[in-house]
């Protein structure tokens, strides 16, 4: 048990890279660049999320590293080898839980999972144990006999992980692992994921448009948008990368730039201006908020709104960005819901 | 205790691990479904049933159905001529026979053409995206198609064979070698036709397509091969078309062996051409699904 978790401290990691991203790119129909020149690596047993929008190039990433696509320039290695040159070699040592639900409706939760150890060449006399170990940890075992027709979203999400794991891979890609499930089922996935990291040691690279998803799993977070990587960091690195606390304030006075006025404050260090509101940094929130106000009134300005936030993947998101993720997560559970309408027409 | 994560010494890595795996994922949603089971045993039926039964050219040349007023030929003379007339038209005596053997490529056909379909739903699904991330091997995700649809289509064969046995079929010339190479030419024929829809749907995501494609060729291919009606009595323009389309040789097969018939070919010519027509599209399907199958 000790070596297990002293092995998962920062300090004590392995310097040991089992991804490695160099320059890669993908462009489809010569005209759309869904990932354009990324680069990154990943150390044995990180946590790395891909955070961003829907069409940023997440799953493009994720399909070019399980050697489903092929990359339009640059390279990248898993464990060591290519993924255009050793494709073969790459599928032994990693497994994918994809975006979408792909169990065979038809099959039982055993089955399914028999059917992906038979993909990798797994004899039935260790794939068997195995499966039945899987389910456990999923809390499959009561319905393993079950067709999967049967399976709520949050059982069949759990059983896309069994698959997942069931080559026992050294490397395991989510793609969006909690794509559509309500908050609770969300939760007990994320616990899911913690326990494979600490259980098993193993290395995740997953994608993910939920900030907290990001905030509470990912060691390292890389946000993407438009197929860039825009920065890299650890969820606490990357509030701190904000500089301090967020404080919005909204005044009644249309005409004259107030940006200038509050930069004067003390643990002010930045502010700009939209609208008729200021959006301001500062190094300690509770105490610079009350003297913008006390500032503002002796100014003869009246101050109308105003809002404190302490550094959230939120305000992490929008500072790196531009935008607020919250409503694209509307968009992105409504597609979500019409491939399943799709599945369902199909049956 | 951290589990270990090392072992995996003992894997199957040849060529065709995962093969069976795929092609029974495949048949389980056929034999473990009673409803799609029961449909699929329905529809020889009523061809055989209705269409077989309902056809019956060897009344329409028999004494009783007519005579040449003023000559009044006898009975027996009448039938004698009927059945000459059958016997160098259909090369057996009675029309159910001729077709009901017909029958046997035609099911085969039907079920080929539906194994196109399966690869796009997997397609659509994410389903091949995750094969495609699994060390399988390439060439097994369209030839475990093809064993699906080539299992699926031998096994209705056979029934339809059965029922057709229960409905009158001439079994005066049937042996168990001449099952057999009938088998054997259905199995030919298949696995050259359902390598050639799965090679038709490999990139595609469009299942309406598939359909449109479907519905294109069943019919012609049907209607022009010697399935339903001989060849040697089509117009010429269409028996080039005949003499190259594989259910012609599969069939023409199938009558030689199991009614006794003249052949359009010889047994040997049309192994061979099912034979080179087998080998040719399935080479050409797992050469497509290396190239084609990643985008």
């Amino acid at each position: 048990m000790t070596s297990a978790v002293e092995a998962a401290e920062p300090g004590m990691k392995s310097a040991k890279t089992i991804v490695s991203v160099r320059n890669l790119s993908k462009v489809f129909n010569r005209t759309v660049k869904a990932v354009d020149r990324v680069s990154f690596e990943i150390p044995e047993g990180e946590v790395f999320g891909f955070l961003g929008p829907n069409g940023a190039g997440k799953s493009t990433m994720i399909h070019m590293l399980t050697t489903v696509l092929k990359p339009t320039s640059g390279t990248a290695t898993i464990c060591g080898y290519d993924i255009a040159k050793d494709a073969g070699a790459v599928r032994r040592v990693i497994g994918v839980v994809p975006q979408e639900y792909t169990a065979d409706e038809d099959l039982t939760g055993y089955e399914n999972i028999m059917l992906c150890a038979d993909f990798y060449g797994i004899p039935r006399d260790v794939s068997k144990p195995r499966a039945e170990e899987l389910l456990g940890l999923v809390g499959l075992q009561d319905a393993a006999r079950r067709k999967v027709e049967t399976y709520s979203g949050g059982m069949r999400r759990r059983l896309e992980l069994a698959c997942g794991l069931v080559s026992r891979p050294r490397l395991l890609f989510l793609d969006e692992p909690t794509l559509g499930l309500d908050v609770q089922t969300r939760i007990a996935i994320w616990e899911y994921i913690k326990k494979l990291k600490v259980d098993y040691q193993m290395t995740l690279f997953m994608t993910t448009h939920y900030l907290e998803e990001a905030d509470s799993i990912c060691d390292r977070i890389a946000i993407i948008d438009h197929g860039r990587i825009l920065k890299v960091g650890s969820p606490s690195e990357l509030k701190a990368s904000l500089g301090g606390d967020i404080i919005q304030i909204g005044v009644e006075e249309k005409e004259n730039d107030l940006s200038q006025l509050i930069s004067q404050v003390n643990h002010v260090k930045n502010v700009s201006k939209f609208d008729s509101s200021y959006r301001v940094k500062a190094e300690f929130g509770e105490e610079a908020a009350p003297a913008i106000i006390e500032m503002l009134r002796t100014k003869g300005y009246h101050v109308t709104r105003l809002s404190l936030a302490k550094p959230s993947m939120d305000e992490v998101y929008l500072e790196y960005t531009g935008r607020s993720l919250r409503e694209e997560q509307a968009d992105e559970e409504h597609m979500f819901a019409l491939r399943r309408t799709m599945r369902r027409a199909r049956a | 205790m951290a589990k270990s994560f090392t072992g995996n010494s003992r894997v199957n890595t040849s060529i065709t691990h995962g093969l069976w795996s795929l092609t029974n994922r495949d048949l389980k949603k056929w034999y473990k479904a009673p409803f799609i089971l029961a449909m699929s045993l329905i529809q020889p039926i009523i061809w055989l049933a209705l269409f077989g039964k309902a056809m019956n050219f060897g009344a329409i040349f028999n004494g009783s159905a007519f005579n040449i007023p003023g000559l009044n030929i006898p009975k027996e003379v009448l039938n004698t001529i009927s059945q000459q007339i059958m016997e160098s038209t259909f090369g057996t005596r009675d029309y159910f026979s001729f077709l009901a053997v017909g029958m046997l490529s035609f099911i085969a056909l039907f079920t080929a053409m539906n194994s196109g379909m399966s690869i796009v739903w997997d397609r659509r699904l994410g389903f091949l995206n995750k094969l495609l991330s699994t060390p399988l091997a390439r060439g097994a995700i369209p030839m475990a198609k093809v064993l699906s649809s080539i299992i699926r289509g031998l096994v209705q064969s056979a029934i339809v064979f059965l029922i057709a046995v229960l409905l009158g079929l001439d079994l005066s010339h049937v042996t168990f070698l001449g099952l057999l190479g009938t088998f054997s030419a259905l199995f030919l024929m298949m696995l050259g036709l359902s390598s050639l829809f799965i090679m038709l749907a490999i990139r595609s995501t469009s299942w309406e397509s598939q359909m449109a494609i479907m519905n294109l060729l069943n019919l012609p291919l049907l209607f022009a091969s010697n399935a339903l009606f001989p060849a040697k009595f089509m117009p010429n323009w269409l028996k080039p078309v005949v003499s190259v389309n594989p259910i012609s040789y599969a069939t023409d097969i199938a009558r030689q062996l199991l009614l006794g018939s003249p052949g359009m070919a010889s047994l040997a010519f049309d192994f061979l051409y099912l034979g080179a027509f087998a080998v040719l599209l399935s080479a050409l399907g797992i050469y497509m699904s290396w190239k084609f199958l990643t985008k």
